[in-house]
């Protein structure tokens, strides 16, 4: 193009199209000194935005001062936003000043954190319930993210000891962060929650397992680890059953605090209904309340809950009712009710243990096996039966399932006398086999002993 | 009586064929025992097995239960199941037994070729009876038994698949195999078996009993079948019923549990001890030789051993002659020796 | 007395014997014939009889497994259950109060107690740990994490008869 430029050839006087002699041109830049300056402003902008946008590691849609700033900083300061990358908060689109307030627009420690627009630093412990209820307790708001959620935590908060304690000036209860967290909140039915099922009674067990924790207060601070001894504990944690309890299905969550000793029955009847309603019903239950003993937990306890064995019922070692009982009544109902739990219990074994030996000897046995299961369950019905506190009602139960035991037991017997019977058969079977054999003996001796017949 | 049947069925011009054969005396005479012992034992089984059909039901949700209404609840079933099943397995030793030993006796040799390849032939029914009548009572180890056996035929090159789904009646063991093996056992294995029975014994009895070579068949003494030597059969067919009693009263026949197709396999799983020389062979080949699968070779192999075997009176023209007959007699002894030695390991491992 | 061979070993030549012993006397020989005949008759008794005998059908004819008569008709007013046996498990026959005869197993999906029917609730109950099932079978409350499985029920003449699907 520079060639073509018209640049300082000049018709010279003589004429002709020959090149001038070269005059002093400006370099490359110079020339497209106006091209440059555009194109370089073009790219230092671009590059400026480019490098303000990528330092927002939230990606967020806007610049968010809160998490560019805090992300640089060093230790405990950073640790909000390494959390809240889990959050389910952040997951419905809020963030940092959707409960801290302040401006996240602005870039500067003052803009941001700026009162006017609501700004809460750190709120205290007495502040939470609020802080959080701001919109946990508003139906209206939490409808739009979740309409099942329940939006009465706070006022059963309030209910709870933890609560009430609170309220009283205790700043070691635990509020809703120290159980849900703090800027890494999951939902509960998330495995890694810190109130999922499987983890509640670690996360109880925190603050209500830790000895200096609880010292000034009046309660004990070895459930966690009675829990962990439990059956409930062995079904939740070993069998994977979700079903089994662990403390808030006791306790309650939000409103936690320990069942009445007079309304036990209520809590654990939640699962265990017969039994429950069987003992309301029962003489136990008004002697119980009146004396303050638990209900259920007087012969079960709370925390350690064990598999229960026929030996708490009875008078026998381990037994529970002689806790109380002695020489009354009571005393010899429980007599009745071991005795026949123990008969019904020795014939089963009796029959399960015959049958075994039936079947190793060879007989098939399946069917008497079966209906032995009836007995079994009968015994299941009988044991449920204890917390009437009645042995007629024990015995009604006991009858039907002893003598389905006693007929299997016989059956048991009957495959041995079958068994016998088949024996002495086969042993009667063979005197003749042999007899007949030796005869056969015989007759081919005789045969060939007497001169043979003249050949044709 | 006798007269008026005999005008009708010629019973004295068979009875007089019976009265001249005879049993020839020698050294290894013994052995003569066990093809009758065969016939026996086959008899009895298809008597109980007749008995038996009488209850039994061949579909996938009432086979089990049949069978322990046998014996549970039938009169002597108990009895006749474990008689049926007990005798399966004596029937098939002393077919091996007689089978061997007509081998190292070389009664095989001309004119008895057509005698021995019936024989072989039915060696191969014997052994279909005891794989279909294994799967009949539908209980875990015969339903994962037919699994792992139908499996191994259709590993078979070209024909395989088709001669498994043939077997299975299907792609898997199903009610369907169930239905399908009932059929094999109950009618057409007892019709090939009887048409070749009825040959076999009819060959013996036109040739008569071979004398084993180097003896002379003329000069060697004899014994009359009818009546020495036929007491002597019915005495050992007379202890044969004790022992299958003694067996079915003190060693009954396991039910065991019903088939469940989505269990695994039980633990050990393996065939009856008339299959385990084969399974222990192949479970002993490696993955692969050059370019082939272990396994298929080891069927093929298999295959061509079965072929050989019938074959052995064509390839063996003239025993008792030499060389021929002592490289004959060793690949027999290495055969026995093969089956027995794969039979105890299996059992040991 | 000439040597005998053990009898088995048919090395001795039947047919050409000339023995120097006597001719065994007809009364011996008729003596053994007729035992020989008795015992193998008794034998052959011994053998048949448990033949007869299996041919002969047993009282309970059939081995009944995959379809049970679960109830009589009379025994099952509406809205009430019944447990039945069905082979080896236990299975629960309910009338509801619109007619209709639905069959379950009974076996708790939860840890195996013998469910009932509870008439006030109209639903099937678990006694050990509050279960509760629907009239389809579905698990409704409760710890029960699967419904319980359902059969079929054909109601003819007197009988409700129960199969397995």
């Amino acid at each position: 193009m520079a060639r073509n430029r018209n640049i300082g050839t000049q018709t010279n006087r003589r004429g002709s199209c020959a090149p001038a002699p070269a005059k002093w041109q400006p370099g490359l830049i110079v020339r497209y000194r106006r091209h440059a300056v555009f194109v370089l402003s073009m790219v230092s902008i671009v590059a400026a935005v480019y490098f303000l946008t990528i330092s927002d590691r939230a990606s967020a849609q806007e610049t968010n001062s809160c998490i560019a700033c805090h992300s640089t900083l060093a230790g405990r300061l950073s640790d909000p936003v390494k959390l809240f990358e889990v959050d389910i908060h952040r997951s419905k689109g809020l963030s940092c000043s959707d409960c801290h307030g302040g401006n996240p627009a602005k870039s500067d420690v003052a803009g941001a954190k700026d009162p006017n627009y609501g700004y809460v630093a750190r709120p205290t412990a007495q502040q939470i319930p609020a802080f959080c209820g701001k919109c946990h307790s508003d139906a209206g708001l939490m409808k739009k993210f979740n309409p099942s959620l329940r939006v009465d935590q706070v006022q059963e908060y309030a209910t709870s000891v933890h609560g009430t304690r609170l309220k009283g000036g205790d700043q070691k209860v635990a509020t809703c962060v120290s159980c849900h967290g703090v800027h890494g909140i999951r939902a509960p039915v998330d495995p890694l929650s810190s109130v999922h099922a499987l983890n509640v009674a670690e996360t109880c067990g925190k603050c209500h397992g830790n000895a200096e924790h609880m010292a000034g207060y009046n309660i004990a601070h070895d459930q966690y680890d009675k829990y962990k001894s439990s059956v409930h504990a062995a079904a939740l944690y070993q069998k994977n059953d979700l079903s089994a309890p662990t403390c808030n299905d006791c306790h309650g969550n939000h409103g936690a605090a320990p069942p009445g000793v007079t309304s036990v029955a209520n809590v654990c009847g939640q699962c265990h209904a017969r039994q429950a309603e069987l003992f309301q019903k029962s003489p136990h239950k008004q002697p119980f309340d009146l004396m303050e003993r638990g209900e259920c937990l007087r012969c079960h306890s709370n925390h350690d809950i064990m598999p229960p064995t026929d030996q708490m019922a009875g008078v026998g070692p381990g037994s529970t009712c002689t806790s109380c009982h002695s020489n009354d009544a009571g005393f010899a109902a429980a007599e009745r009710i071991g005795n026949g739990l123990s008969s019904v219990n020795a014939k089963i074994a009796d029959a399960k243990d015959i049958l075994e030996r039936a079947e190793r000897a060879g007989m098939e046995v399946s069917r008497p096996r079966f209906e032995l299961r009836d007995a079994s369950d009968g015994l299941t019905q009988a044991r449920v039966l204890i917390h009437s506190a009645s042995a007629d009602e024990l015995e009604k139960a006991l009858g039907p399932a002893l003598e389905v035991a006693t007929k299997s037991y016989n059956a048991g017997e009957g495959a041995f006398g079958e068994l016998t019977y088949r024996r002495k058969g086969l042993g009667v079977s063979l005197i003749f086999i042999l007899f007949l054999a030796l005869l056969v003996y015989l007759k081919i001796r005789q045969i060939e002993s007497s001169p043979p017949p003249a050949e044709t | 009586m006798y007269l008026w049947l005999d005008e009708r069925l010629g019973i004295t011009s068979i009875a007089a064929l019976a009265k001249k054969k005879e049993v020839p005396l020698h050294r290894h005479s013994v052995w003569y025992y066990f093809g009758g012992m065969t016939l026996f034992l086959f008899s009895v089984q298809v008597v109980t097995g007749i008995l038996l059909l009488l209850y039994y039901r061949p579909s996938a949700e009432a086979a089990f239960e049949s069978v322990q209404f046998i014996i549970t609840e039938v009169q002597f079933g108990w009895l006749i199941r474990s008689v049926h099943s007990w005798s399966a397995n004596l029937l098939i030793l002393t077919l091996f037994i007689h089978m061997f030993s007509v081998y190292f006796m070389s009664a095989y040799r001309a004119p008895r070729e057509i005698t021995w390849v019936s024989g072989v032939l039915l060696l191969f029914i014997c052994l279909g009876f005891g794989f279909s009548g294994y799967l009949l009572p539908w209980n875990q180890t015969s339903f994962f038994a037919t699994k792992v056996g139908t499996e191994i035929a259709g590993v078979v090159p070209l024909i395989g698949r088709p001669v498994l789904t043939f077997l299975r009646g299907g792609t898997e063991v199903t009610g369907a195999t169930l239905t399908r093996f009932y059929g094999f056992h109950v009618a057409v294995l007892p019709a090939v078996a009887t048409v070749l029975l009825g040959i076999h014994v009819l060959l013996v009895q036109m040739h008569g009993m071979s004398v084993p070579p180097g003896l002379d068949a003329g000069k060697v003494k004899k014994m009359k079948f009818v009546p020495n030597f036929a007491l002597r059969d019915l005495i050992g067919w007379i202890l044969a019923v004790g022992v299958l009693a003694a067996l079915a009263a003190i060693f009954p026949w396991e039910l065991g549990e019903k088939a469940d197709a989505f269990a695994s396999a039980p633990a050990g799983i393996k065939p009856e001890w008339y299959f385990l020389f084969m399974f222990e062979t192949l479970k002993y080949l490696p993955a692969k030789i050059l370019f082939i699968d272990g396994e298929v070779l080891g069927i093929l192999a298999f295959g061509l051993g079965g072929l050989f075997w019938v074959l052995v009176p064509f390839l063996n023209r003239t025993p008792g002659q030499g060389t021929r007959k002592r490289v004959f007699n060793i690949i027999g002894i290495v055969i026995v020796l093969f089956i027995v030695v794969m039979t105890i390991v299996g059992f040991l491992s | 007395m000439p040597i005998r061979d053990p009898f088995w070993r048919v090395t001795r030549d039947v047919a050409n014997v000339m023995d120097t012993q006597p001719p065994v006397n007809a009364s011996r020989r008729r003596f053994l014939d007729y035992l020989l005949g008795s015992s193998a008759v008794a034998t052959l008794a011994a053998i048949f009889y448990p033949i007869f005998k299996f041919m002969v059908p047993p009282e309970v004819v059939e081995a009944q497994q995959n379809s049970v008569v679960a109830a009589k008709n009379a025994e099952l007013p509406s809205n009430t259950g019944k447990i039945f046996k069905f082979g080896s498990k236990p299975g629960i026959v309910i009338r509801t109060e619109t007619g209709e005869v639905k069959a379950f197993s009974a076996s708790c999906t939860h840890l195996d107690c013998i469910v009932q029917y509870d008439p006030g609730s109209k639903q099937i109950v678990c006694a050990c740990h509050n279960g509760k099932f629907d009239l389809t079978g579905k698990n409704v409350a409760g710890p029960p994490p699967r419904p319980l499985e359902e059969f079929t029920v054909n109601v003819k003449g007197d009988d409700i008869t129960v199969t397995r699907a």
